[in-house]
């Protein structure tokens, strides 16, 4: 049986309803990345697998127990790196751990080996000592990832793991994240709305909209189903219908100024697409990516969907000072 | 040993374990954070002490001046007073802070542990209890300035103090929970904090020359059995019979941990 297990998952807060009824199968072992815009309810989703939220109809399993029945169980398998930052930050790296131990009854002989352990994972050995106040925004993430994992879980869920974060730190955090599966051999459910990321680090992904799942297979299925090869363009007034009638085209995009074409065997067709365009500057060919998987599927481009929310984490950041004093 | 050995079988053992001692040990988790927390904020035990000798000082002294009730300095009878009012303050803004817990998130990894909302709650009660009675402790240690009072009368002082302690931590979680913003604070300091300080007798004595309103807002007050209690362990002066105080401190005691643990428990 799938470790993880859901079948017609759904959440309404009200009239909103959140998740639409979301059936998936994860097994053990995968890291399975939940893609899509900001608000199309992966939060929530994970909320309800974690036993936080109550869905609203539906039923999922963890490790082979019900999330409404067995609440208990669920929690002691399942381990959780929230969207915003939940460090104690008046606590040192090290004391933050220790409260997660205790809370999950790591037994105290091997505590302390286990938290050493954890804080060598992420490189954060010489800081541990300090108040996590102090850390940077890619510290607390990495001290984050690896309290999830300190209690064991059999699934880890990871909510917008590199959320805030720049380029750089996002790209250690994700090589943290393989290190970690790879070390631990747990099953890791991640949310994330930077597609090209995903891709490198999922082994299968849903694409996730208005609470449903609308794509679901591996990185390279979905990128096939496109059927082909992406043609960028920059040219003024394109001939969009003359494209979207040429029989070896599947998809024509525009986005920002530049002609997106999905074609089959770009090679032997280039060509003749060009002899058919007029005022061409300038053309590139790419292999498609997700989040052309995405525009195909709904017709819009998740990177300008997602209006960031860093209101929101802007403001966590600036909230990294304790009790008011 | 391989400590992922060691650790996969203590997994199997803990899905084993007894549910209550899996919520003693989330009581002690919840508790030992409160602590190393006060620890850390040395600033904060200082102005709780500070604040109230100086209230006996200033206020004390300057009234005290003038008049002594039951043949007692005023000062000295204020004493059991600010005592109370260190415990009221100190506990409901103690557990008030949960209020600011949950807009920084700190509780929300708490939250998802698998230990129940109840253990989480007393965790938070004993953590808040800890603090006041540490705070309390000091205090008595300047008991020496204040020549009426009874030494040996402390230790029930204390424990009324600590029961005290318990109700108002309780019902500063349970509002807390209600609360979402930080407006809550004033709210709550407006019409809950300061009422029941001014309303206990703490500054003055409870009789018939109070006026009628004002006699039955007192004795609708349970902090006033917690102030005529510890008045009565410190200077043997009292309005009630000291079971009635206890009486009534141990109920509200237990009223305020049913509430709070329910509405701690629902809170969102
Ligand atoms: N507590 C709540 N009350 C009302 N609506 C909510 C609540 N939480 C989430 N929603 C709504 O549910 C939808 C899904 O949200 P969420 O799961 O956070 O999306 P995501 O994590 O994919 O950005 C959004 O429309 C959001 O506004
Ligand atoms: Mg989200």
């Amino acid at each position: 049986m799938a470790i993880i297990e859901t079948r017609a998952l759904a959440k309404s807060y009200g009239k909103i309803q959140a998740v639409r009824g979301i059936d998936l199968s994860i097994e053990k072992g995968e890291i399975f990345g939940l893609l899509g815009p900001n608000g199309a309810g992966k939060t929530t989703t994970i909320g309800m697998l974690c036993t936080i939220l109550r869905p609203s109809s539906g039923s999922a399993s963890i490790a082979g127990y019900d999330i409404v029945n067995k609440p208990a169980e669920v929690r002691r398998n399942v381990g959780i790196v929230f969207q915003d930052l939940t460090l104690d930050t008046i606590l040192t790296g090290i004391e933050n751990l220790e409260l997660h131990a205790r809370l999950y009854g790591i037994p105290s002989v091997i505590r302390k080996a286990r938290i050493e352990e954890m804080l060598d994972l992420v490189d954060l050995k010489d800081r541990a000592h300090d108040i996590t106040r102090t850390y940077s925004g890619g510290m607390r993430r990495r001290l984050e990832l690896v309290r999830g994992l300190l209690h064991r879980p059999a699934v880890l869920f990871l909510d917008e793991p590199t959320l805030g974060l720049d380029p750089q730190t996002r790209a250690r955090i994700w090589d943290y994240i393989k290190k970690m599966a790879e070390n631990e051999g747990i099953t890791v459910v991640l949310t994330t709305h930077y597609m090209e990321e995903a891709e490198q680090v999922c082994d299968r992904v849903g694409i996730i909209d208005y609470g449903r799942i609308i794509a679901l297979g591996t990185p390279e299925e979905l990128k096939d189903s496109l059927g082909g090869y992406m043609v960028v363009m920059r040219v003024n007034d394109p001939p969009l219908d003359t494209l979207r009638g040429l029989p070896y085209v599947s998809g024509v995009a525009l986005n920002g100024g530049m002609v997106e074409i999905t074609m089959k065997e770009a090679h032997l067709h280039l060509p003749d697409l060009l002899s058919r365009i007029r005022n061409v500057e300038s053309v590139e060919t790419r292999a498609p990516t997700l989040n052309d998987v995405f525009i195909k599927l709904t017709g819009r481009d998740i990177r300008e969907e997602y209006t960031e929310d860093t209101g929101g984490w802007v403001e966590s950041a600036a909230r990294y000072r304790q009790r008011g004093n | 040993m391989n400590p992922r050995l060691v650790i996969a079988r203590e997994g199997i053992d803990l899905m084993h374990e007894g549910h209550f001692k899996r919520e003693l040990r989330g009581i002690y988790a919840v508790w030992w954070r409160e602590f190393k927390i006060f620890q850390r904020e040395k600033s904060r035990v200082v102005a709780s002490v500070v604040q109230p000798l100086l209230w006996l000082f200033l206020f004390g002294s300057g009234v005290g001046a003038s008049f002594s009730v039951g043949g007692v300095n005023y000062r000295d009878y204020i004493y059991p007073g600010i005592l109370s009012m260190s415990v009221l303050f100190g506990s409901v803004f103690f557990g008030l802070y949960i209020i600011w817990d949950r807009k920084i998130d700190v509780l929300k990894a708490v939250l998802v542990a698998p230990v129940s909302r109840v253990s989480i709650f007393f965790g938070k009660v004993l953590g808040g209890c800890t603090d006041i009675i540490i705070q309390v402790l000091i205090l008595f240690a300047f008991s020496f300035l204040f020549p009426a009072v009874n030494l040996w009368g402390i230790p029930l002082a204390l424990g009324i103090l600590l029961i005290t302690a318990i109700a108002m931590v309780s019902l500063g979680l349970a509002i807390g929970s209600l609360f979402e913003s930080l407006e809550g604070f004033q709210l709550v300091a407006t019409f809950v904090v300061f009422p029941l300080f001014f309303l206990s007798g703490a500054l003055f004595p409870v009789d018939e020359r109070l006026p009628i309103w004002l006699q039955g807002a007192v004795k609708l007050n349970p902090l006033t059995y917690t102030v005529d209690g510890v008045r009565y362990a410190l200077l043997g002066l009292n309005n009630f019979p000291l079971y009635v105080d206890i009486g009534i401190i141990v109920v509200f005691a237990l009223l305020m941990i049913i509430m709070g643990s329910i509405l701690f428990s629902r809170m969102k």
